[in-house]
């Protein structure tokens, strides 16, 4: 059981990555543009109840990749909205986020001050 | 007069067409997928960690991602992430860790322009837009949501 | 002087004096080990940022050609000199150390040629006796202005070319004519040409119909064939640009293809995975300082055309969608 979580994980995080690759190299798509449009498509699919089948079949093979961020931004606001109506709409977002936004942004300052590009 | 200008470029951009060369796709698609895979099989290995520890799979969620942050953050500070990204391409771009990654090399990057206007405003170039558009879908989806309940 | 529509004819034909070049270490193994005069250790040299990296190499270069000729910073009239950067910072603060009248000048890659035409009308008129020419470039202050930040993770496309870390100086005199130093003889001053192009990866395809309008208005001006010189140099047109070029001239009846090559496809090996080739500044200025100018000092070349070539645009520009505007500029020594 423990051996096929991992294939899933590495064939379906590995086929999210080659739609990725496929944009990069068939369209003038920069990177930061396959960021913006792959957590904007995992929410919309999300919202739609698409994504979550994939999560149960692939685990971190479909959170991983940034789909999977989009997914956590939806997952969290409606279930805010679920306790609490309106004001969830508000609050479960970054909520459900908060764990993977504040390292990057604390790693990204301790990185930042302890290393200097090397070019 | 116009319209001549545009056939000409038009021509010529015909003619650029013919020696562009192209990416090596299929090159580029295996080593994208072979990347991302293994990036997701290491998320995998952390979430189970995690889980053997007595969390469930939505609370292993958090804690796995602030690991792969800090392996990102690491190996973009010591100059390896870089180095992934130019074989990998989406295959490294794609996961969390990318978007990490994305934060980390500009705050390193513009560390000599200041602390505030260098590592704290610079941050952002890439990774804002990621959150910006999406808490702004995930507010319009929860809006959709709440007015169906 | 005299000029036939956009051509100069210098009557008095400066020389070049001397040549200098310092380059980065990535360029120091490449195809032209040896034609250097120094080159570095690492991207930094033991500055604090990559900025004054290229700030030193710009002065160091300049000191050197003075050097070699055994000149004092005193003897220059003028600097004329730039750099890829905004408001020239590199050239800004080379410059400051020298304490020489200087006049700034932009014309992206093609600014050395830009440089050498303006040094050479000065001195055919008379205004000065030795100028500098200079420029400067380096491939991690180019990336993080035009580009993404040095330690992201992004692919570089094939088409792609890598800016080359590296000055070159050039000092230009009134001719002596007991010497046996090149002399500039004529050039030709470009017009912008736009094409169309907007990937600004694809700057050697932008730049090639600039070069082949300037080539044409060149040869047709002085009633010459491209066979005239012993070889035609394009500064940073890259391997896919350098086609398209010799297409272009092709179609107006001009055969380029025995006697030109670009600089941006002199610099590294093919080993060294730069895409498509060399691109910046000091493209052709390293090329033009080390290699084509020691080929004319032993006469192997006694005619060379050089055409900087620059892609016009800026980091705005191209985020607000607008094409590459591009220029050639050609010069021609003699030796």
């Amino acid at each position: 059981m423990e051996v096929q979580g991992y294939i899933f994980a590495f064939l379906i995080g590995g086929a999210i990555c080659v739609v990725g690759q496929l944009l990069m190299d068939l369209t003038p798509l920069t990177p930061a543009h396959i960021l913006v449009l792959f957590v904007v498509g995992g929410a919309i699919l999300s919202g739609l109840g698409l994504y979550q089948p994939l999560v149960n079949i692939a685990g971190a093979g479909a959170t991983i990749p940034l789909p999977g961020f989009g997914h956590s931004l939806v997952t969290g606001t409606i279930e805010d909205i679920n306790k609490m109506g309106f004001v969830g709409i508000f609050s479960g977002a970054l909520r459900a986020t908060a764990s993977g936004v504040m390292a990057a942004v604390v790693f990204g300052f301790l990185a930042a001050v302890i290393f200097n590009p090397k070019g | 007069m116009e319209n001549q200008k545009k056939q000409y470029q038009q021509k010529y951009e015909e003619k650029y067409k013919k020696y562009k060369p192209s990416p090596p796709l299929i090159k580029n698609a295996l080593w994208a997928f072979f990347v991302g895979g293994i990036i997701c099989i290491i998320g995998q290995f952390v979430q189970n960690i995690f889980i053997e520890q007595g969390m469930t799979i939505k609370e292993a969620g958090g804690p796995t991602a602030v690991v792969m942050v800090f392996i990102s953050a690491f190996l973009t500070g010591i100059g390896v992430y870089d180095e992934i990204g130019q074989r990998a391409g989406a295959g490294s771009i794609v996961p969390i860790t990318g978007f990490a990654n994305s934060i980390v090399a500009p705050a390193m990057e513009f560390k000599r322009e200041g602390y505030v206007f260098g590592i704290g405003a610079k941050m952002f170039v890439i990774a804002g837009p990621v959150l910006v558009y999406g808490m702004v879908t995930a507010f319009i989806i929860g809006l959709i949501y709440w007015l169906r309940i | 002087m005299k000029n036939q529509g956009q051509s100069l004819f210098f009557n008095s034909q400066p020389q070049i004096t001397s040549t200098a070049n310092i380059v980065g270490p990535f360029e120091g193994i490449g195809q032209l080990t040896g034609y250097f005069d120094y080159i570095m250790k690492d991207s930094l040299e033991g500055h604090t940022s990559w900025e004054k990296c290229e700030s030193y190499m710009l002065e160091w270069s300049i000191r050197k050609a003075i050097d070699k000729a055994s000149y004092q910073l005193s003897d220059i009239d003028f600097v004329m000199a730039g750099d890829l950067l905004n408001q020239l910072t590199s050239t800004h603060f080379a410059v400051r150390n020298l304490n020489i009248p200087f006049l700034g000048l932009y014309g992206a890659c093609s600014t050395l040629v830009e440089g050498m035409l303006l040094a050479s009308a000065l001195i055919d008129g008379r205004f000065a006796s030795n100028m500098i020419a200079a420029v400067s470039s380096h491939h991690d202050t180019a990336e993080r202005q035009y580009r993404f930040p040095t330690e992201q993770g992004v692919q570089r496309p094939p088409i792609s070319q890598w800016t080359v870390t590296g000055a070159g100086a050039l000092l230009i005199s009134a001719n002596n004519s007991n010497s046996s130093k090149p002399k500039v003889v004529a050039g030709t001053v470009g017009k912008i040409v736009d094409m169309g192009i907007k990937d600004t990866n694809a700057m050697g395809p932008a730049m090639a119909p600039a070069a082949a309008d300037t080539l044409i208005a060149h040869f047709s001006n002085l009633n010459i064939q491209p066979r005239y010189y012993d070889m035609i140099y394009t500064g940073d047109l890259g391997k896919v640009g350098k086609l398209l070029l010799i297409e272009l001239l092709k179609e107006s009846g001009y055969n380029l293809s025995t006697n030109y090559e670009d600089c941006g496809c002199m610099i590294y090996t093919n080993d060294q995975d730069t895409h498509s080739g060399a691109s910046g500044c000091a493209s052709s200025a390293v090329v033009f300082s080390g290699y084509i100018y020691q080929q004319l000092m032993q006469k192997n070349l006694r005619r060379v055309l050089l055409v900087g070539t620059g892609s016009l645009h800026s980091p705005t520009s191209y985020q607000q969608k607008e094409s590459i505007p591009s220029i050639a500029h050609a010069v021609a020594i003699e030796a």
